[in-house]
C-alpha cells in the first residue's frame, strides 16, 4: 500500500496565490472558531445554569434591547466587510494574471486534458512547468463545462466551450499535484484527472528538449515559439485562406494582423476593445461582431464558425500572437507546400 | 392571556375531530380541511425522504474505498442527481411548510382553514403527481447530470431519462407557488381579532417570507426548466454555444431560484426553533422584533446574491464582487437570529425535552453551516474550496444540520397537536442524540476533505481520503439509525403512548387552545388575542399560582 501523501490541507500549498489564499482561510477558521465556541459556551452555559430545576438567579431578564442589537449587527457588518475585502483581493490577484506568463493552451473535453507547450509540445493529462516561473493557461472545451483544478495551487477555472477562459499560478515548490476537472461532466467525471509536473528550470528545459519523436523537438524558450511550430500555425493560416486577404501584399482591404495582438482596437460603434485571444477568437468565428473602424460592414470576411476544430482555431491564434512583432521575411509569398492542417490525434 | 388560563372541560371519550369525524374514502382522497392535507404532505414527503436517502446509503458505501468497487461510474452518477433531486425539489423544500405550515398556521392565527381551501387541494395533487413523473424517470435509469443540470450537458451530453424529470420538476413547481399564494393571503385576511402583525408568532412570519420567494422566485425555475426542455428535446438554442447559446446564461437562471430556494429551506426551520425555544425556555423570545423581520430581509438579500454559485464559471471579476459583499451581508439578520435565541435562553427556565434538544443542535449546526457559508462567500478561498467537498459539508450543515433538526424538532413539539398522542420521550431524546453526533461524523470530515482538495460528485479518490471518508460513512450509518427511530416509534405512539391533552408543553401560542387533535374547524370557541406573544411570565405566574395553593 502507498504510503499516503502529506494532506495539502496540513502542509503548505504550493504556488504563490495559495500562501495568500492559505492566510485568508487560516483568518477566516479564527473568526468562525471564536464565534461557535461563544455560542457553544452561551448555550452550555444556560444549559447547565438555568434548567428548570436548578435554583439560579432569573431576575432581570429582559427580552429586547435595540441598542444590544444595532450594536451587534454593526460589529458584525464591519467584519463581514473586512473579510469580504480581504477575500475580494485575493480573488482580483487570481483573476489577473501578470505581463510576463508563459502561456499554456488547454483543451478539455469528455474525459481527458489536452496541453499544449509553448513550443507546441502536447501533453495528455499532464503539465510540466517550471519552478517560479509564472504560468498562464488558456482554456476552451470541445463539448461541455469542465473545470481545471490543482487544489494545491489553490486555484480553479470552468473550462467552457466556445469560448476562452484564463487562470494563471507560480509554482513555488518542485513536486507532483493532482490535476481534477472539478466541474461535473459526465460518466467519467471521476477519472478526468491528471498531474502537474513542477520541475526546477534546467530540468523543464531538459525535459522539453527531450521530446518524442513525434513532437515538435526543437526547443523555444517559454514564452516563444519554436521554429516547426512557426511552421505549423503558418500552415493553417494559409490553408484556411487566411492568407487571401490578411497578408500585407494582398488586394483585398482587410485589418493588418501583424502586431496587432496586445493592442487596443478601435470599433465601428466607437468603441475600443484589447485585441486579446478572446477577441481574436471571435473575430474568427463571428467576423461581424467587432469590426475594425474604417472597414466595411458587413465584414467581407465569411464566418468560419463550425468550420474550425478548436486546434486550429488555437492555432490561428496562435499565429496572429506569432506576428506581433512584425511578418517574418518569407511570409508575404505563398510557400509552394501549404499543406492543410493536421486534424487533431485522436486519443 | 385570559383565553390561556381557561381550563378546558376534559374531553367526552368520542369527541369528534379532523380525523375522525369521518371515514369515507371521498374525504381522505379529496379534503378540503388544511389539516387533513397536512398530514397527506407529511404522509408523502415522510416516504420521500426515505426514497431520497436509498442513494445516499450507496452513496456512502461507495465511498469506503477509494476505487469505484460497488456501482460503475455511470450508476453513481445517476444515484447523487437522484438523492440530490429528490431531497431538494420533493422533500425539503416542501417540507415544513407544507406539513407543520399548512397544519398550524390557520391554528396559529385563530383562523378556522387557508384562503382557499381547494386550492390547497389542488397543491397536493400538483406535488404528487410532480414527485410520480420524478420517479418515472427514475424507472427509465434516472438521470445523471447532478440536481443543478447545469448546460449544456444536461441538454444536449446527457443521455438520461431528463424529459420526465423536468417535467416533475416543473409541475412540482405550481404546487410552490399554489401554497405560498395560499399562505399570504391567509396572514393578510384571516388573523383573529386582536392578531395584529407585531403579535404574530415567529414561525407565521418565517412562513410569510418563504412564501415570498414561492411566488417570485418559483415562476423564474419554471422559465428555466422550460427553456432548458425546449433545447433538450427540440434543439432550440438557448444554452449550449454549438446551436448560438449561453451556458451561463442557465446558470444564472438556475441560480436566480436555487439560491433563494436555500431559503425556501431555512427560513421556516428558524421560525420553528423560534417557537421551540420561547416554549422551552418559557421566557419571551429576545427581540422579536428583529427576529420576525430578520426573515423578511433574508427573503429579500437572499434574491441579489445568486452570482455567489459562479465565481469560477467565468463570470466578470466585478460581478463576483458585488455578490460577494451581498453574500457577507446576508449572514448578518442570519447571525442576529443565532444572537436572539442564545439571549432566549439567558435566564430562561430551561425544560430539556426532545424539540428543545432539536433547536440547540438546530442552532449549534446552523451556526457551522452559515460561518463556512463565509469561506464560499469569500472569494479568494471560493476559488479554492468550490466544487468540492467543502461545499457539500456546508450545505449539509444548512440543509440537513439546520432543516432537517428542525422538521424533527417540529414534529416532536407539535405531534401531540396533531394525533393528540405523545412520543415516548426517552426514545425521543435518545434518537435526537444520535442524529446530532451521527451527523457531525458525516459532514465534518468533509470540510477538511474538501480543503485538501476532493471534489464533489465522483466515485473514486486518491487513496489519502480514505480516512475521513470512512468515518463519514460510519457517522452516515449512525445518521440513518437517528432517522429510522422516530419513523417507528411515532408510529409505536399512535397507540401505546398517553393521549396528549390540549397543551402538554404549557405553550402560549394559539393552536394550544384548542383540544387534541383539534376539531374540524380548529377551535370549539374562536379565540381572540389580548397580548403579547410568547407570554411566557404570565404563564410562570399562573403555574406559581398552582404549585402554591
Amino acid at each position: 500500500m502507498n504510503l499516503p501523501q502529506i494532506p495539502y490541507f496540513l502542509s503548505h500549498s504550493a504556488s504563490v496565490t495559495g500562501e495568500r489564499v492559505d492566510f485568508v482561510f487560516g483568518l477566516l477558521i479564527v473568526f468562525a472558531t471564536t464565534i461557535i465556541v461563544i455560542v457553544l459556551a452561551m448555550v452550555l452555559f444556560c444549559v447547565t445554569k438555568y434548567h428548570r430545576h436548578r435554583h439560579a438567579n432569573r431576575e432581570g431578564a429582559i427580552d429586547h434591547s435595540t441598542k444590544l442589537e444595532m450594536f451587534f449587527a454593526t460589529v458584525l457588518t464591519v467584519i463581514a466587510l473586512t473579510l469580504f475585502a480581504w477575500a475580494a483581493d485575493v480573488y482580483a490577484d487570481i483573476s489577473r494574471p501578470p505581463a510576463d506568463t508563459m502561456n499554456i493552451y488547454v483543451v478539455g473535453k469528455q474525459w481527458m486534458w489536452k496541453l499544449h507547450q509553448p513550443n507546441g509540445r502536447e501533453e495528455i493529462n499532464a503539465l510540466h512547468v517550471p519552478v517560479g516561473q509564472a504560468v498562464k493557461l488558456i482554456m476552451t472545451s470541445q463539448d461541455v463545462i469542465h473545470d481545471f483544478y490543482v487544489p494545491a495551487f489553490r486555484v480553479k477555472q470552468d473550462v467552457l466551450p466556445d469560448r476562452y477562459t484564463t487562470m494563471w499560478f507560480t509554482a513555488t515548490k518542485t513536486g507532483t499535484y493532482r490535476i481534477h476537472c472539478a466541474q461535473y461532466c459526465g460518466t467519467d467525471h471521476a477519472a478526468m484527472i491528471g498531474w502537474v509536473y513542477v520541475m526546477t528550470q534546467p530540468d523543464y528545459q531538459k525535459w522539453l528538449d527531450a521530446a518524442p519523436a513525434n513532437q515538435p523537438a526543437i526547443a523555444g524558450t517559454p514564452g516563444t515559439v519554436g521554429a516547426p511550430m512557426a511552421t505549423q500555425l503558418r500552415s493553417t493560416f494559409n490553408a484556411m485562406g487566411c492568407i487571401a486577404c490578411h497578408v500585407p501584399t494582398s488586394s483585398v482591404r482587410a485589418p493588418r494582423l501583424d502586431g496587432i495582438y496586445g493592442q487596443a482596437v478601435k470599433l465601428q460603434n466607437g468603441q475600443t476593445v484589447a485585441a486579446d485571444e478572446e477577441y481574436i477568437r471571435e473575430s474568427i468565428l463571428f467576423p461581424n461582431a467587432k469590426i475594425s473602424a474604417g472597414y466595411p460592414q458587413p465584414s467581407l470576411m465569411p464566418s468560419y464558425n463550425g468550420q474550425l476544430s478548436e486546434q486550429q482555431l488555437r492555432d490561428l491564434v496562435d499565429f496572429v500572437k506569432s506576428i506581433r512583432n512584425g511578418w517574418p521575411a518569407d511570409a508575404t509569398t505563398q510557400p509552394a507546400s501549404a499543406e492543410p492542417a493536421k486534424d487533431e490525434p485522436k486519443p | 392571556m385570559s383565553e390561556l388560563q381557561k381550563t378546558i372541560e376534559p374531553s367526552p371519550p368520542r369527541r369528534l375531530n379532523y380525523i375522525n369525524h369521518d371515514w369515507s374514502v371521498a374525504s381522505w382522497l379529496w379534503p378540503k380541511d388544511h389539516k387533513r392535507i397536512g398530514v397527506m404532505y407529511l404522509v408523502t414527503i415522510t416516504f420521500l425522504f426515505f426514497l431520497g436517502s436509498m442513494p445516499a446509503i450507496l452513496i456512502r458505501l461507495e465511498l469506503l474505498t477509494p476505487k469505484a468497487h460497488l456501482v460503475t461510474h455511470d450508476i453513481y452518477n445517476r444515484l447523487f442527481t437522484m438523492h440530490g433531486v429528490t431531497m431538494v425539489f420533493f422533500f425539503l423544500i416542501p417540507s415544513i411548510p407544507t406539513t407543520f405550515g399548512n397544519i398550524l398556521l390557520p391554528m396559529m392565527i385563530g383562523a378556522r382553514d387557508l384562503a382557499f381551501p381547494k386550492l390547497n387541494l389542488a397543491s397536493y395533487y400538483v406535488f404528487l403527481i410532480g414527485a410520480i413523473l420524478a420517479m418515472v424517470s427514475l424507472v427509465y435509469g434516472g438521470v445523471d447530470t447532478g440536481w443543478t443540470f447545469y448546460t449544456p450537458y444536461s441538454t444536449t451530453f446527457s443521455n438520461s431519462a431528463m424529459t420526465p424529470m423536468i417535467f416533475g420538476i416543473f409541475i412540482a413547481g405550481f404546487s410552490s407557488i399554489f401554497t405560498g399564494i395560499n399562505f399570504i393571503v391567509t396572514i393578510h385576511t384571516m388573523r383573529c381579532p386582536g392578531m395584529y402583525w407585531s403579535r404574530l408568532p415567529l414561525f407565521v412570519w418565517s412562513l410569510y417570507a418563504t412564501s415570498l420567494i414561492f411566488i417570485l422566485g418559483t415562476p423564474v425555475l419554471a422559465i428555466t426548466l422550460l427553456l432548458l426542455a425546449a433545447e433538450h428535446a427540440f434543439g432550440v438554442g438557448i444554452f449550449n454555444p454549438a446551436l448560438g447559446g449561453d451556458p451561463l446564461l442557465y446558470q444564472h437562471l438556475f441560480w436566480f431560484y436555487s439560491h433563494p430556494a436555500v431559503y425556501i429551506m431555512i427560513l421556516p426551520g428558524m421560525g420553528v426553533v423560534s417557537e421551540l425555544i420561547a416554549t422551552f425556555s418559557r421566557k419571551r423570545i429576545f427581540g422579536y422584533h428583529f427576529v420576525a423581520y430578520s426573515s423578511v430581509a433574508i427573503a429579500i438579500l437572499g434574491f441579489l446574491v445568486w452570482g455567489h454559485h459562479m465565481f469560477v464559471s467565468g463570470q466578470s471579476m466585478y460581478a463576483g464582487m458585488v455578490f460577494s459583499v451581498l453574500s457577507f451581508l446576508v449572514a448578518v439578520p442570519s447571525a442576529i437570529k443565532v444572537f436572539n435565541w442564545t439571549l432566549t435562553l439567558y435566564k430562561g427556565s430551561l425544560v430539556l425535552k426532545t424539540p428543545l434538544l432539536y433547536a440547540l443542535g438546530f442552532i449549534g449546526l446552523f451556526t457551522i453551516g452559515g460561518l463556512t457559508g463565509l469561506f464560499l462567500a469569500a472569494m479568494g478561498v471560493d476559488v479554492h474550496v468550490h466544487d468540492t467537498y467543502f461545499v457539500i459539508a456546508h450545505f449539509h450543515y444548512i440543509m440537513v444540520g439546520g432543516a432537517m433538526m428542525a422538521y424533527l424538532g417540529a414534529m416532536h413539539y407539535w405531534w401531540p397537536k396533531i394525533t393528540g398522542r405523545m412520543y415516548p420521550e426517552g426514545w425521543g431524546v435518545f434518537s435526537a442524540v444520535l442524529v446530532f453526533f451521527g451527523f457531525n461524523l458525516t459532514f465534518f470530515p468533509q470540510f477538511v476533505l474538501g480543503y485538501m482538495g476532493m471534489v464533489r460528485r465522483v466515485a473514486e479518490y486518491d487513496a489519502h481520503f480514505q480516512v475521513l471518508n470512512v468515518l463519514s460513512t460510519a457517522g452516515a450509518s449512525i445518521l440513518g439509525v437517528g432517522y429510522l427511530l422516530p419513523l417507528g416509534y411515532f408510529f409505536w405512539s399512535l397507540r401505546w403512548e398517553p393521549k396528549a391533552g390540549p397543551n402538554p408543553w404549557n405553550a402560549t401560542g394559539l393552536e394550544w387552545q384548542s383540544p387534541s387533535p383539534p376539531p374540524e374547524l380548529n377551535f370549539e370557541v374562536m379565540p381572540t388575542v389580548n397580548g403579547p406573544p410568547y407570554d411566557y411570565d404570565t404563564v410562570a405566574l399562573h403555574e406559581e399560582g398552582i404549585k402554591h395553593v
